[in-house]
């Protein structure tokens, strides 16, 4: 039985994109089919995140219009096997993004892949709607900052209310969440809120803690979703949550500020 | 300044400012997730009808519409300048106006028990 999982935030720029990227690899890593499509019309860069800008021929628009074959607009991944990318369309407008259109080609992906993944625009707009409407699950990713736990929170309620799942009475969507950009160096001075605040505020089960982490950028400059960079601290942190989204029991890591010497806190702290 | 900072005393931490602040902010917002989307319009329409006979501020007025199980509220708190009440200059009605006002709600009374006659036939 496939799953249906949206990225979404409400707030712009916490990190959807690269967390659907990472997680779609993640689950392909782990021998799951995957595809990742970019709902995000008019604005897309999943691709450029994936790498794979260069190939996108035909998109999702042109899918549910039926311009295109399905099989046409997938991009088969070429580092990790098991895993495809539906880029979305630069041009056209949102309204290409109807219900039913968007209902049929998920049906359609169905068939071939175990997990869907969705990766929602910002904002509560159509693309935001249609992203989360048919979500079986949603992963809401959130800086530990006050406007992003707010939209967090409205984007929440929408969930509750406007997916299908409200809709039809069916078992509400299963929500995570995944905190991004945490600073344990800040959190310990008092400078940013700790991941039980943000916990207890808005009330969903944490998935995981992405700390803050050059690589990220590192990454999205050549086009490699993070998680493949077991090195990097964000690598090993999405591999985790994309286990414990499997039902493994992993420990949270990067809680706690990793330790240094002096002389390294003044090299740090002055770069 | 951020060599300095290791020596210097630390600034007071702002988190649980912000926790706090959210916490606020967040249980006023589910809160209004049910408010009628009317509120707004309803808003701007008592302003307008006491902004008519008094000088009052944009700001001093609240309406808040508050839901508590089977019971929902609607609470209009109105500040009156400090002056009290200070009545603005009515313009003079026309008596035109004046004139057509009850005949207009005769009709309407004399309309209503055809509309009675109708509905119990």
């Amino acid at each position: 039985m496939s799953k249906i999982i949206t990225m979404t935030s409400g707030k712009g720029g916490v990190g959807k994109t690269t967390t659907a990227a990472a997680f779609a690899s993640g689950l392909a890593l782990q021998g799951h089919k995957t595809v990742v499509i970019d709902f995000d019309v008019g604005l897309r860069n999943l691709d450029l995140v994936m790498g794979c800008e260069r190939r996108v021929v035909f998109d999702f628009i042109n899918v549910i219009n039926g311009d295109a074959k399905l099989n046409q607009a997938l991009i088969k991944d070429k580092r990790v096997e098991n895993l495809a990318i539906l880029p979305t369309s630069q041009t056209r407008d949102k309204d290409a993004l109807t219900q039913k259109g968007v209902g049929k080609v998920l049906e359609q992906l169905k068939e071939d892949f175990d997990y869907i993944i969705c990766d929602s625009p910002a904002g509560i707009e159509k693309g935001a709607l249609m992203a989360l409407y048919h979500a079986d699950e949603a992963i809401i990713v959130t800086n530990p900052e006050v406007s992003s736990v707010r939209d967090s929170d409205r984007i929440l309620g929408v969930l509750q209310s406007r997916s299908r799942r409200a809709e039809e009475n069916l078992e509400p969507v299963k929500e995570h969440l995944l905190l991004t950009r945490y600073d344990a160096n800040r959190v310990e001075r008092g400078e940013m809120l700790k991941v039980d605040d943000v916990l207890e505020i808005l009330g969903i089960p944490l998935l995981g803690i992405i700390p803050e982490s050059q690589s990220v950028l590192k990454a999205s400059n050549v086009g490699q979703p993070v998680i493949l960079d077991t090195d990097s601290a964000a690598g090993r942190a999405y591999n985790d949550a994309v286990s414990r989204f499997l039902g493994e029991t992993i420990e949270h890591r990067f809680m706690k500020p990793e330790r240094r010497g002096l002389f390294q806190r003044l090299l740090w702290r002055t770069a | 300044m951020s060599i300095l900072d290791l020596f210097w005393r630390r600034s007071k931490p702002s988190a649980p400012e912000a926790r706090e602040r959210l916490q606020i902010l967040l249980a006023h917002e589910r809160a209004g997730t049910s408010q009628p989307d009317y509120l707004p319009q309803l808003h701007r329409d008592i302003l307008e009808a006491i902004g008519k006979y008094i000088d009052i501020d944009q700001e001093k007025i609240s309406v808040e519409f508050e839901n508590a199980g089977k019971v929902s509220m609607l609470e209009v708190n109105v500040e009156l300048p400090s002056g009290g009440l200070v009545a603005k200059p009515q313009p003079k009605p026309k008596p035109a106006k004046r004139r057509a006002a009850p005949r207009t709600r005769k009709r309407a009374a004399a309309a209503l028990p055809k509309g009675a006659a109708a509905e119990t036939a």
